[in-house]
């Protein structure tokens, strides 16, 4: 049942252009019929993303070159164009062929993958090194603690964020408090990087949606990361995999084609637990990680037109331990403060940056308004309603419009 | 493309391989491996050619296979209640000295037993859990192993701690909690760790251990074939019959069969689970039967029987690590003396004539030391000269424990990562203010350096 679904949604998430062009294929044969993903025809704002233009991606080898924190040694190198998978591949691949502690498993990893971020790991690394585990998330979870334990660099891919919870024991009462509880013995799972599709994809419904950072954050002793793009994920799949803390890194399966850009073929790291400011602004400050960015993005290109203000854009990159530091000096700032994600609101992420936001001095002085979280509503994923349950460039665009009325 | 067919190639030689079953004629092993160099049925055959199964006969019998078909797997033994030789291949492979260790192990754990329960009754120790009764299976099972393979117990293996090298003060440290226990006051009582020991510091959620156990062999194996002046190891894990009906239980053995690690499961079937006897906690033939499920060798062995118990330990270490690696499973039959911990009073679920009858019918202790008078090695002075220099060393090292401060009251943040977090160190100072403006509603003497400790 589930590799059925896995089938179905790799097949879309390979060609998520098709998605946003139904609308023009000929095959209408009465007005009645619609298909998945159009967007109404007087839409202004929730228009489908376009990757290609979108400034959040590295278009050209000179921006890709010029993004912040990426070493001095890599700003000279060459760049090549990668999706998504491609750059984990690319991760993957550097990380085996820099430390032979590295290994990387999981559910049909051997042939490729699922979304095709293992493809040809296993032939250029060995079958020893790049392998399938049987069908058991608590398994590979404490498979690779117990290696992690004795001093490897185990990569574990869960074939879908959704599916994390039957390891979700070895997770949190092992791995995130395995350097704890060891004390002086000095041994910890600080090796282990946990790789997981999450996220909507447009028609994954209840158990190929879900994003549950917000259940990991609440664990001391995990680094959570979630990249928005390709030359980030390579260089933050690098970091978390030669971290010393337990890392779960999140990808949004969306973006696995989707999105492309130029990426440092060099082996570089970007920084855990430090934001990024996307774009500089005055009046506003928009806290967001993985795809949603895309949406934040295009509503705050409609807004700042419409409403003659200036947003500033940060990505988390590392949601736990986050940089507050970074959040809270933009929002002395600005005075105002959006938190967008697409897991539900309740608990979520921004529950956590808008009570930090509240709860520091010299912040909740400055603030000009209520902090606004403009999240997944407190529901299950439901196939057919998922475009009105993640934020989209409406509701972003309208909260932008509310914090500066308030 | 190519990948694919490479890796199918070896699923189907990993099908190919035959299950060890000394009943089947040889013949059927040719047949198999000609099945299986083809996966499509062929016309005519007698045997299944499904991927999922292809050794596999055709039966025209209707004929359901049940679990009492099947004989119980049988319990080796060496020496039987009285001290006696029952195994006449058997040859003791320790010296007179190693023999009195191996002992003196044993009778160290249940003096330490008796000391601490009762400490535990004054409220002296928050917590405590006696292996009375499964002695011979730690000690005997750890004696058979080298310093340099890898051990995760579940909790109740003061045994192999103490083998492998645990000392009274280590020991009392971590009961104590204080400022020499390894695990830095953080863990419950029993939770013992060592890595100068090799074995993994214990957690209280159960069967979580054996997956990693399985992670951990396949560790060892990798790093012997990338560096080969690596002496060849295995992993032991230990676990109770319970803690067998988890999903790590199942995840961990087909994991280990799978990925052909050389680990060895060490299953202490001691009749109970806290309150829930064995025929609520499974149906078929304990724990051992289903390890030929996964494709796993097995045995049962007397878990009482110290003898029994390092002859089947030693023998499956060699398996582990024959053909590349595999893992094999013990189960050691026993019986669970002690309550299941302190907070545990057992005669609520069982009659006390019944534990009465274990304790003096066969104990593991007294099993050993009836074989070891036989030899002429052992005697009532030696016992006695023995019981009381233990049960000083015991009672010198509880005094000494108690005494100690208690870790730092920074430890509480430490290690959550490697570094600690800004926010860590924020929470850190918060906790300092607290102490310092309400001095009188903490004791922070206690601790090593005080508040000072939190000082940035």
């Amino acid at each position: 049942m589930k590799s059925k679904c896995i089938h179905h949604l790799a097949r879309t998430a390979r060609r998520p252009a098709l998605l946003t062009r139904t609308s023009s294929v000929p095959i209408t044969t009465t007005s009645s019929l619609r298909l998945y993903s159009t967007h109404p025809p007087n839409a202004k704002l929730n228009l489908p993303v376009d990757y290609s233009t979108t400034p959040l991606l590295s278009h050209t080898s000179q921006t890709a070159l010029a993004t912040p924190d990426l070493p001095a040694h890599v700003r000279n190198s060459t760049t090549q164009k990668m999706n998504l998978f491609q750059a984990i591949n690319d991760a993957l691949s550097t990380a085996l062929a820099s430390d032979e502690s590295v290994l990387v498993f999981g559910e049909d990893v051997a042939f490729g993958g699922v979304f095709r971020c293992s493809m040809n790991l296993a032939e250029s690394y060995g079958a020893e090194r790049v392998f399938n585990t049987p069908l058991t998330e608590q398994g590979i979870m404490g498979f690779a603690i117990g290696a992690a334990a004795e001093g490897m660099r185990p990569v574990a891919e869960i074939q879908f964020a959704d599916y994390v919870f039957p390891a979700f024991d070895q997770i949190v009462n092992e791995a995130a408090k395995m350097r704890y509880r060891e004390g002086k013995t000095g041994r910890s799972a600080g090796g282990l990087t946990v790789r997981m599709p999450c996220g909507g994809v447009g028609h994954g419904a209840l158990y190929h949606s879900q994003s549950p950072e917000s259940l990991f954050t609440h664990i001391p002793g995990l680094r959570v990361i979630m990249p928005r793009s390709p030359l980030q994920a390579k260089g933050l799949l690098l970091a978390a995999i030669r971290s010393n803390d337990p890392c779960i890194f999140m990808e949004p399966k969306i973006l696995y084609r989707a999105a492309a850009e130029q990426v440092p073929t060099e082996d570089y790291e970007l920084p855990l637990s430090k934001a990024e400011i996307l774009k500089p602004g005055e009046h506003v400050t928009m806290i967001s990680y993985g795809q949603p960015l895309y949406n934040c993005m295009a509503a705050i290109e409609r807004a700042e037109k419409d409403f003659g203000v200036s947003v500033e854009l940060i990505d988390l990159r590392t949601i736990y331990p986050w940089d507050k530091e970074c959040v809270l000096n933009s929002v002395r700032k600005t005075g105002r403060c959006i938190v967008v994600h697409e897991s539900m609101v309740n608990a979520g992420v921004g529950a956590e940056v808008a009570a930090a936001i509240q709860e520091d001095e010299k912040t909740f002085v400055r603030l000009e308004a209520p902090v606004t979280r403009i999240a997944g509503w407190s529901i299950p994923t439901p196939l057919m309603f998922e475009k009105f349950n993640f934020p989209d460039v409406a509701r972003i665009y309208d909260g932008v419009r509310r914090v500066m009325e308030y | 493309m190519s990948s694919a067919r490479l890796l199918r190639g070896r699923a189907i030689a990993r099908l190919a391989r035959p299950l060890a079953r000394p009943s089947q004629p040889s013949s059927v092993l040719l047949i198999q491996r000609a099945a299986a160099s083809n996966l499509s049925q062929r016309p005519d055959s007698e045997y299944v050619s499904f991927p999922g199964a292809v050794k596999s006969a055709f039966t025209t019998t209707l004929n359901f296979d049940k679990p009492s078909d099947h004989a119980a797997i049988p319990t080796y033994r060496v020496v039987d209640q009285h001290g006696a030789v029952v195994d006449t291949s058997f040859k003791p492979d320790l010296s007179t000295e190693e023999v009195i260790k191996v002992y003196e192990d044993m009778l160290f754990i249940s003096l330490m037993d008796l000391v601490m329960f009762d400490a535990q009754r004054q409220g002296r120790v928050s917590f405590y859990m006696v292996s009375a009764g499964e002695e011979a299976v730690c000690v005997g099972s750890a004696s058979a192993l080298t310093m340099e393979d890898v051990i995760y117990c579940q909790y109740r293996e003061q045994g192999v701690f103490k083998h492998r090298g645990f000392t009274a003060t280590d020991f009392m440290s971590q009961l104590f909690a204080n400022k020499n226990d390894n695990g830095r006051g953080r863990n419950m009582p029993v939770h013992y760790g060592s890595k100068e020991l090799n074995i993994h510091t214990i957690s209280s959620p159960l069967a979580t251990q054996l997956p990693q156990a399985s992670g951990a062999a396949y560790a060892l194996k990798i790093q012997r074939q990338n560096d080969p002046t690596i002496p060849p190891r295995v992993v032991a894990v230990y676990f109770g019959e319970g803690a067998a009906s988890e999903g790590d239980f199942h995840a961990a053995l087909n994991m280990a069969a799978t990925r052909s690690c050389p680990v060895v499961f060490i299953c202490r079937n001691n009749g109970y689970a806290i309150s829930t006897p064995t025929l609520e906690q499974y149906r078929g033939d304990g724990i051992a039967s289903r390890g030929i499920g996964y494709g796993i060798e097995t045995i049962r062995v007397d878990g009482n029987d110290i003898w029994a118990v390092r002859e089947a330990t030693k023998r499956a270490r060699e398996l582990a690590l024959e053909d590349g690696g595999k893992p094999v499973l013990i189960e050691a039959l026993t019986y669970r003396v002690s309550h299941h911990s302190t907070s545990d009073d057992s005669f609520a679920y069982r009659a006390r004539v019944e534990v009465e009858d274990w304790k003096r019918r066969d104990n593991p202790i007294i099993r050993l030391r009836k074989w070891m008078e036989a030899q002429g090695i052992w005697s009532e002075e030696k016992e006695k000269e023995a019981r009381e220099r233990l049960r000083r060393e015991v009672l010198h090292a509880f005094k000494e424990a108690e005494r100690e401060k208690k870790p730092p009251v920074r430890t509480m943040f430490e290690d959550v990562y490697e570094e600690l977090t800004p926010d860590l160190k924020r929470q850190m100072a918060e906790l300092k203010s607290i102490l310092e403006r309400y001095p009188d509603e903490y004791d922070v003497n206690e601790f090593e350096g005080g508040k000072k400790s939190l000082d940035s």
